[in-house]
């Protein structure tokens, strides 16, 4: 049984309205048993701070990477993950985080790649549940452990590899297709290896691959954290940077972070299909070995 | 450089979170780490309003400032002011353990404190290891303001 659906009018324009909930809508709908609230911060702490009451701790870093290798973990692991969270694979999971959501999306992607089938976002986040006053509790909750089955990770719909983008630039170049660079435009340009403010993560190389549109992730969220309408969205995107709802899109950043709160604007509020997140994004193919690089803060051909 | 040799090093109150951290298990580190956040110290009037005289720690991954002072007289004892977000409470908990460790103690001493030594509080674990580059970073910034201000 999955949670009833947010009716709120504010989400209707979206092309899957369903995927988004409010804060009132959650906080009348905290206690129902088919629902798990899940908190996935950039900080590792500041769940411990305070969070929604019934919210489970998920951490983006330490838990849903693989330790060892360059990958997200394995079909054991997330039922694991899940199971010791309560959460069934019939469960509804809603996400919220700091940042724009900006991790909760990540973590709402990566449930994506093991098709969890309801998975949905909390507009605005830790950040506007916190400005609107209502409650927080560092009581940490004991969800009753289930089963959640083990289901394979499916790589090839909403992810890319190195290899994909690689063949994704030979379709570019014949008009089909599209990239988005959602880093700064100092990242985009090449003037910066990290993003401002943020550690240096270790790229050798400076700028971006070839050929992609250049819209800063944040650029989807409004001052209080919540999605752009979808007309707002729809002139970044569609009006302003050319990219089509029948293009096969391919997003990426530094990490696949920052790109997944694109990926999530652009599949769930725009109605994308086909589009993908690039997770080895900069940190990979600034490190690569002869793949085509552009710097400026021109496009540059694919 | 093994482990003892490089807690010899350490100025006491230092020494002693390491020993705090490296005795317990990731999760309880975690929980250290969450009541060391909790303990930074405010910033004194002088600095309050004046962020644009501190330094910016820019590897961390929220807004985190820092300003040195290192007494003129004596061993040139080494003050510590902080300012970070309540929304950022792990890179308060690393400033955190920088002031309790180090602030106080003589400005050589801070120098010596070897660059690596956040790795024998065990949080890579617990934390991830990108995370824990803000706290290098920090250290390094301390020592090259104290550096300066000794020279």
């Amino acid at each position: 049984m999955a949670a009833p659906i947010d009716q709120d009018p504010t989400f209707a324009e979206y092309a899957h309205p369903e995927s988004l909930v409010s804060t009132s809508w959650l906080a009348e709908h905290l206690d129902g048993p088919d629902l798990a609230v899940v908190e996935c911060d950039e900080d590792v702490l500041l769940y411990d701070t305070g969070h929604i009451p019934g919210a489970v701790k998920l951490d983006w870093h330490t838990e849903l990477n693989d330790a060892v290798t360059r990958d997200y973990v394995d079909p054991e692991k997330f039922a694991l993950l899940c199971g010791e969270r309560g959460i069934a694979r019939e469960t509804t999971v809603v996400f919220y985080g700091d940042r724009n959501n900006w991790w909760a999306t990540y973590a709402l992607w990566v449930f994506r790649l093991f098709g969890h089938p309801d998975v949905r976002i909390l507009d605005g986040g830790r950040a506007k549940w916190i400005a609107e006053g209502r409650e927080l509790t560092t009581e940490e909750p004991k969800p009753t452990p289930v089963e959640y089955p083990i289901v394979e990770r499916d790589d090839i719909a909403i992810r890319a590899f190195k290899e994909d983008v690689l063949a994704h630039l030979e379709r570019m170049k014949s008009g089909d297709g599209a990239l988005v660079d959602v880093r700064s435009p100092g990242e985009y340009s090449g003037e910066l290896l990290h993003m401002p403010d943020y550690p240096q993560e270790g790229a050798v190389r400076g700028g971006h691959i070839p050929g992609a549109a250049s819209v800063p992730w944040a650029r989807a969220a409004n001052e209080d954290g919540t999605f752009k309408s979808r007309a707002e969205l729809s002139a970044i995107y569609e009006d302003e940077q050319g990219l089509s709802k029948d293009d096969a899109v391919v997003a990426y950043c530094r990490i696949g972070e920052r790109s997944s709160h694109t990926w999530f604007v652009l599949s769930f509020l725009l109605g994308f299909e086909g589009v993908r997140n690039y997770d080895g994004s900069w940190t990979e193919w600034g490190n690569s070995v002869r793949v085509p690089i552009a710097q400026g803060a021109e496009r540059g051909q694919a | 450089m093994n482990e003892s040799s490089s807690l010899r090093q350490l100025p006491p109150e230092l020494a002693e979170l390491v020993e705090d951290f490296s005795g317990v298990g990731p999760k309880d580190r975690l929980q250290l780490l969450l009541e060391l956040s909790r303990e930074l110290p405010p910033l004194p009037d002088r600095y309050a309003d004046a962020a644009d005289s501190m330094e910016q720690v820019h590897e961390c991954q929220s807004p985190l400032f820092l300003a040195v002072e290192v007494e003129p007289e004596g061993d040139r004892a080494v003050r510590l002011f902080f300012s970070a977000p309540p929304e950022a409470p792990t890179t308060r908990g690393f400033a955190s353990i920088m002031h309790t460790g180090l602030d106080g103690e003589p400005a050589a001493d801070v120098l010596a404190v070897p660059d690596d030594f956040y790795t024998a509080l065990g949080l890579a674990e617990a934390v991830s290891p990108l995370r824990l580059r803000g706290m290098a970073a920090m250290l390094s910034r301390i020592k090259k303001q104290v550096r300066s201000a000794v020279a």
